[in-house]
């Protein structure tokens, strides 16, 4: 067992944990601990754009940024947290840019912009164009940029070191303890402050877009450690996932006119929403694309609709639609336009689908996308332990698996980039603010006994079951009955079904007991999270009696501000019930009304 | 359909030298060669041992040699080889730690080697630096790279000397050399002048071929070459 000391540490290395890094280690001395490289983390999957009102295209502004975002909420996010976002974005982009990132660009050598869901111009209600995009790879561009960056700046990375838990002392962070994979060996990672930015849990689910590794591993990690998780019900569906696989195509297809189209040829997101169509919310569109598919206009009968974005129906549209250019004249696309502006969604249909999108329409349907909820934080990133906002010294998170809460109950396209930018900043000046003026907590002698516990009971157990067979029951179930609508009956079944599982969980059978590089062991590991999580989610969503945002309740379909207007916290002692408490939204400007676009 | 697999197994804790595993997994012919891969360790060997993350193409944690050729596990689709036998083994020229994972370290290290940040020393404006989209357009090609390693270790050059830095670090001091916003080229130039940088480049193509972002290494090898003999950035 080796032991390190560090001022702070970072857990993850996604655009959150690189950003926390960068700001910390100016003050502090800082690791970043990472279970892949840094490069090879789920941002890099981001595709269509970061939003920040820079009104390069037109007249835009970060209070208009503000108000979208917090109707796109369905008014559960904080509104004091969202005006520091959006009123943060032109500056932190253009910090992206100075630190090189390639933009692509206007004619007049501005950085571009497109449009995306819900984020419109506030007086016309029409979309605007917010998203600051790098062709369908702005999120490749801004972690690559930030990993540069941290080489730059000699940073200090611990690659393939998988944190298996949080070290308390006194109350206080005090550390991690993580498995170096190559070797199998324990390592101490003694700290004064700790920043968890690991990212999402989209392989909760069975179809999604979210990467292998995105097990929820820092959320697991302090639940176990007696803190809450905040608002686990609102997960997000993105409406367009590749049929089958999950992959997504970037909501920037229909930002650039694409448009979806049942069975019957039907445009049908006018009958949902008349104003945006298309590029109404993301919640929203998944819940009409799951109607359409209910009532038998899934293309051929089957579990999917169709995006078309060949040039001749774009502009079909476009012109029905009365959309035009900038410089005021009709909005026309051609092949080899699309071609520039999306090659990697091109490819993907041509890779995995054999399909070129711009001669034949993309055959799509929901996929898992994105975890609203997550580890409460306050606005510097601090770590919450109670509905009364009482800080947990030492502890920082940020990113996907925090919530500040700037996403509510459904989050808006481009928003999640910013949202890991802004508040991976603030966590990192603030650990390491906290760092500059705390003293290292002792290290109790047995701070690595939890971690090594879980995985010798991983090891030694000596049942039958393959943690595959587990890992596919949960998504199925989770995809069934936790998914884009619910009912208390489903969910009930969810929760039965969830309950087993983990009951088989503990007569698994591993096949590698070696040391090397188990990724065996860490799969089984993984999958223990993602149990707990899908408990914590079922339970918060079983409570929560209304539809608002991503969590739809059929048998409670309307939104319900008068006895829900408040943020779920879920504990859940080891091997105990999930408990729950609430705690209120924080609305400054922007009173509660009907959410139509 | 079945498809036999025949994968390369190597355990340093258990096995004196590597040997090959053979397995036969019922597959869709529209399934990743990752996915098989998956099935494999899910049902049939869970001591199978891979890299993986995105499932997609987009991360380069499963580069590997599928029938030979440097690809990504996740962009293969068992249709387009053509074949239902199928061989997988790691990466060339970088020491295997266990089954298809190899140490990536040397092939990082190549990479910061060339300074593979944005250098410009002038204080910025208070809004984004300009550049036009031909500006931009002269280095996107190399922006794509997700350092997935097929490229150098499918090098005959990097074979014969590992110190060779390898077409992945010249695509990333590329990226940089021919941003009309950055300063470092001169700096980047000198590295690569070095007897370890580009001169050890024969243009076999091997990169090319392998990348999976369709990056056209070779070409910018070359471009790198001409700035260096004649010190200008065109
Ligand atoms: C396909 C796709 C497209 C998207 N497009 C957009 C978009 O256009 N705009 C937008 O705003 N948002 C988009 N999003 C959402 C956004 O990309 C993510 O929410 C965001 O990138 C998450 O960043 P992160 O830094 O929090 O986590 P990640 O980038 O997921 O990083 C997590 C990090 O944690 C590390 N880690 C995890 N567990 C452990 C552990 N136990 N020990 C050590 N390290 C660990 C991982 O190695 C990794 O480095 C998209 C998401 C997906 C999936
Ligand atoms: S240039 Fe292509 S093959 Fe080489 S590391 Fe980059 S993406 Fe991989
Ligand atoms: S798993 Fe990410 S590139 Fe294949």
């Amino acid at each position: 067992m080796k032991t390190h000391q560090y001022d702070v540490v970072v857990v993850g290395a996604g655009g959150a944990g690189l950003m926390a890094a960068l700001y910390a280690s100016q003050r502090a001395k800082t690791a970043v601990i990472s279970k892949l490289y840094p490069t090879r983390s789920h941002t890099g999957a981001a595709q269509g754009g970061i939003g920040a009102a820079l009104g390069n295209m037109e007249e835009d502004h970060p209070e208009w940024h503000t108000y979208d975002t917090v109707k796109g909420s369905d008014y559960l996010g904080d509104q004091d947290a969202i005006e520091f976002m959006c009123h943060q974005a032109p500056e932190i982009v253009y910090e992206l840019e100075h630190m090189g990132l390639p933009f692509s660009r206007t004619p007049e050598g501005l950085i571009a912009q497109r449009p995306f869901g819900g984020h419109t111009n506030n007086e016309t209600g029409k979309p605007v164009r917010r998203a600051c995009y790098a062709a369908d790879r702005t999120g490749h561009m801004i972690l690559q940029t930030l990993y540069q960056q941290g080489i730059k700046h000699g940073l200090t990375f611990f690659d393939e070191f998988q944190v298996l838990d949080l070290i308390m002392v006194n109350g206080k962070a005090a550390g991690v303890v993580a498995l170096e994979i190559a070797t199998g060996e324990i390592h101490i990672f003694h700290a004064k402050a700790v920043i968890f930015a690991t990212g999402g849990w989209g392989r909760l689910w069975e179809i999604t877009s979210n990467a292998f590794t995105l097990t929820g591993d820092g959320a697991a990690i302090v639940l176990r450690r007696g803190l809450p998780l905040q608002d686990m019900e609102f997960y997000q569906f993105h409406p367009t996932g590749i049929y089958k696989l999950g992959i997504l195509i970037t909501e920037g297809v229909r930002g650039e006119g694409g448009v979806l189209i049942n069975d019957k040829g039907e445009r049908f997101m006018d009958r949902y929403a008349p104003t945006v169509k298309d590029l109404a919310s993301r919640d929203v569109v998944s819940r009409a694309i799951y109607i359409e598919i209910r009532e038998g206009r899934g293309i051929n009968g089957q579990r999917y609709v169709y995006l078309d974005v060949r040039p001749e129906t774009v502009n079909k549209y476009a012109a029905l639609d009365g959309r035009t250019r900038p410089d005021g004249s009709p909005y026309v696309v051609t092949a080899e336009e699309l071609l520039a502006k999306l090659p990697d969604i091109i490819d993907f249909c041509r890779t995995y689908l054999g399909i070129d999108p711009v001669t034949e329409p993309i055959p799509v349907q929901p996929t898992a996308h994105y975890a609203m909820g997550g580890i409460p934080t306050n606005i510097k990133g601090e770590v919450l332990a109670d509905e009364n906002g009482t800080v947990v010294p030492g502890l920082y998170a940020a990113g996907e698996t925090a919530c500040v809460s700037v996403h509510g109950a459904n989050r808006l396209g481009t928003n999640s980039l910013l949202d890991i930018v802004v508040f991976g900043k603030q966590a990192g000046i603030h650990a390491a603010e906290y760092a500059a003026g705390a003293d290292f907590e002792p290290l109790p002698g047995d701070a690595a006994d939890f971690a090594r516990a879980q995985l010798d009971a991983l090891l030694q157990s000596k049942g039958q079951e393959r943690i595959a067979d587990i890992a596919a029951a949960m998504k199925r179930v989770m995809m069934d009955h936790v998914g884009v609508f619910r009912t208390e009956e489903g969910m009930r079944e969810a929760l039965q079904t969830i309950r087993e599982l983990k009951e088989r969980f503990k007569h698994i059978r591993l096949d590698d007991r070696g040391k090397t590089f188990n990724t065996e062991l860490l799969s089984a590991w993984e999958l223990g999270n993602l149990l707990d999580l899908a408990e914590v989610t079922t339970v918060s969503a079983l409570a929560r009696q209304e539809s608002r945002g991503a969590h739809s309740r059929e048998d409670f379909p309307k939104r319900d501000d008068q006895n829900w207007l408040k943020h779920t916290l879920a504990w859940k002692p080891a091997d105990g019930e999930v408990t729950l408490r609430y705690k209120p939204v924080v609305i400054t400007k922007y009173q509660p009304k009907e959410r139509v676009y | 359909m079945q498809v036999t697999l025949k994968i390369f197994r190597y355990n340093p804790e258990t096995d004196k030298k590597p040997h090959y595993e053979t397995y036969r997994v019922e597959a869709e012919p529209t399934d990743r060669v990752l996915d098989l891969l998956e099935k494999v360790k899910g049902q049939q060997d869970g001591t199978l041992t891979f890299r993986r993350s995105c499932a997609h193409g987009v991360c380069g944690s499963d580069a590997m040699r599928i029938n030979g050729m440097n690809r990504l596990a996740c962009k293969v689709l068992i249709q387009d080889l053509g074949t239902d036998h199928i061989t997988v083994e790691p990466l060339l020229g970088l020491p295997t730690v266990k089954d298809l994972v190899v140490d990536m370290e040397p092939f990082f290290e190549h990479y910061r080697s060339v300074k593979p940040f944005f250098i410009n020393n002038d204080p910025p404006p208070q809004k984004e630096r300009l550049q036009s989209p031909e500006e931009r357009e002269r280095f996107d090609d190399t922006t794509k790279c997700i350092l997935c390693a097929a490229c150098t270790t499918s090098c005959p050059s990097f074979w014969l000397d590992d110190q060779y830095v390898g077409p992945a670090a010249i695509v990333n001091a590329h990226r940089f050399i021919f941003d009309s916003r950055d300063q470092g080229a001169e700096e980047r130039l000198k590295i690569l002048a070095d007897q370890f940088g580009v001169f050890r480049c024969h243009t076999i193509f091997n990169c090319t071929l392998a990348c999976p972002r369709e990056i056209q290494i070779t070409k910018a090898i070359g471009e790198v070459r001409k700035a260096i003999a004649t010190g200008r950035l065109d």
